[in-house]
């Protein structure tokens, strides 16, 4: 074989949910220029090089946008976190009703058990 | 260089089924019936058609499913998808073949089941792993993320919003061809179920069938066809993103690019534009677009639209078929931009029609504001 030893492993997908498993939120930082990103993936989107390491996440952010989905069975948040290191990500803001998450709102991180592992956010200060 | 494309290429024939709601056929059916149309409004024939460009909702390989039901013989074909703005993304492509004498005949088509097939928006699996655990609504949340900050940064509101989908219906009124027609009142609208915070279903497209097609040929060749020729003056595409937490910035879309690439190539600006027909998935898409694409500006567009700007009688004629929120939304809207812009120009569009229009803007947009696309079309008093 002569694949490039730089690209073997599990691809970033499988390094972040077998993480996240654990209980670890991850994100990519750049060795180049240092930025980060999410989703996973094998470029730096902000430089273009390939050089990215997995490091744990501040877990800390900001409610960039957020929506309240009408369902027939209840309502729920949907909100973009913005993440202190830069990227954002999907997620649900948790422990207030749907309608009282707003933009500029500090959250943290908090990882659920549901069919697997999913991503949450609490209202930072919140116990 | 790309200046010299410039009115090279015309659009020669449109077809548009305006069948919105036709139990028993297929996106296909819909397609080639439109292929038809388009082919006898210029006075071709499917044997001259060499180039072909398609997408549908329900096929990952439309040019093949195309090309055999029509007895096509191509050698020159471009399936790209990005949603709604395919279509566009197809025109730069054909532009490109048909200068370069790669085909002469490009023959752009769309076809859609999706009311009559249950309503449901029809999308092609593409299964999105780091939104799926949220349960948003596909893709109502991700315009409804970009409405609440686009309310956040500059102050608009719901009765903004609603006076995109109430100039959409005075439009709408204006075309028999429209699906939805009749009175609509700010309040109705303002009184809509809410689905997603601040979109109710009045700030959402129809969901209607459908079928329209394009096509375009040289412009030399075009003057001696039957129907009398639309230039193509400026084509620009960009991409951004595909999903809605990967947008650089929610309030302000790749139709900035887009628009000004086509803008360059056509040496133009938006206050040459007569004409305006920007892709409305949601009333949200329509004031965002009108901002990037230089009509107002950027966080203005709510004012711009709450003025009356874009209604009929205002200044500057938007969406004048009645859009995607009251004439027609099968699926994938953006061919029908393109087919009201060449009805504008060839001054064929009855009560709708805006007076001496030569230049026109069509603008499509796909994803969650992923794919942006812009072509600016001109009478032969443009060239």
């Amino acid at each position: 074989m002569s694949a490039d030893a730089r690209f073997d492993g599990p691809g970033p997908d499988a390094v972040w949910q077998a993480a996240l498993a654990e209980g670890r939120f991850l994100i990519q930082s750049c060795r180049a220029c240092g930025s980060h990103r999410f989703p996973p993936g094998l470029v730096c989107t902000q430089c273009g090089s390939a050089e990215l390491v997995f490091v744990e996440a501040s877990g800390r952010g900001v409610v960039y946008s957020t929506t309240t989905v009408r369902e027939r069975e209840g309502s729920y948040d949907v909100s973009l976190v913005e993440l202190d290191e830069g990227p954002r990500v999907m997620s649900r803001v948790e422990g207030l009703p749907a309608e009282a998450v707003v933009i500029g709102m500090r959250v943290r991180a908090r990882i659920v058990d549901e069919a697997e592992p999913v991503l949450v956010f609490d209202p930072e200060g919140a116990s | 260089m790309i200046e010299t494309l410039r009115g090279k290429v015309a659009i020669s024939g449109i077809g548009n089924t305006k069948r919105w709601n036709a139990p028993g056929r297929t996106p296909f059916d819909q397609l080639q019936e439109a292929a038809i149309l388009a082919l006898e409004d210029c006075g071709l024939g499917l044997k001259d058609v060499d180039g072909l460009y398609c997408a549908v909702s329900s096929s990952g390989l439309p040019v093949l499913n195309v090309a055999e039901r029509l007895g096509l013989n191509v050698r020159h074909a471009d399936g790209t998808m990005v949603g709604g703005a395919s279509f566009l993304f197809h025109i730069q492509s054909a532009v490109s073949a048909l200068v370069t004498g790669q085909c002469d005949v490009a023959l752009i088509c769309y076809g859609s089941n999706q009311l009559s097939a249950g309503g449901k928006l029809v999308s092609m699996p593409d299964p999105q792993p780091y939104e799926a655990p949220y349960k948003p609504r596909y893709p109502i949340s991700s315009y409804a993320l970009a409405a609440a900050r686009h309310m956040h940064a500059y102050g608009t509101t719901r009765a903004n919003l609603a006076d995109v989908a109430l100039s959409a219906r005075a439009w709408a009124n204006l075309n028999p061809d429209a699906f939805a027609r009749g009175p609509l009142s700010r309040d109705e609208i303002l009184a809509s179920r809410m689905v997603s915070d601040p979109l109710t279903k009045a700030d959402c497209c129809l969901v209607t069938d459908g079928g329209a097609a394009l096509v375009l040929t040289r412009a030399e060749r075009a003057r001696d066809l039957k129907s009398e020729p639309v230039y193509i003056l400026g084509t620009g595409v960009a991409v951004s993103h595909r999903q809605i937490a990967s947008m650089p910035d929610l309030t302000t879309t790749a139709a900035v690019q887009s628009g000004q690439r086509a803008y360059a190539m056509a040496g133009l600006g938006p206050d040459d534009v007569d004409h305006v027909m920007v892709y409305d998935a949601f009333t949200i898409t329509t004031l965002m677009l009108l901002e990037d694409l230089g009509f107002c500006a950027k966080g203005e567009g709510g004012a711009f639209v709450s003025s009356g700007a874009i209604a009929p009688g205002g200044s500057l004629p938007v969406n004048t078929n009645g859009g995607g929120l009251s004439c027609n939304h099968p699926g994938m809207y953006g061919l029908f931009t393109i087919v009201e812009a060449v009805e504008q120009l060839r001054g064929t569009a009855g009560a709708r029609q805006t007076p001496g229009a030569e230049i026109a803007l069509a603008h499509a947009n796909g994803g969650v504001l992923s794919s942006q696309a812009t072509a600016i079309l001109g009478s032969a008093g443009a060239l």
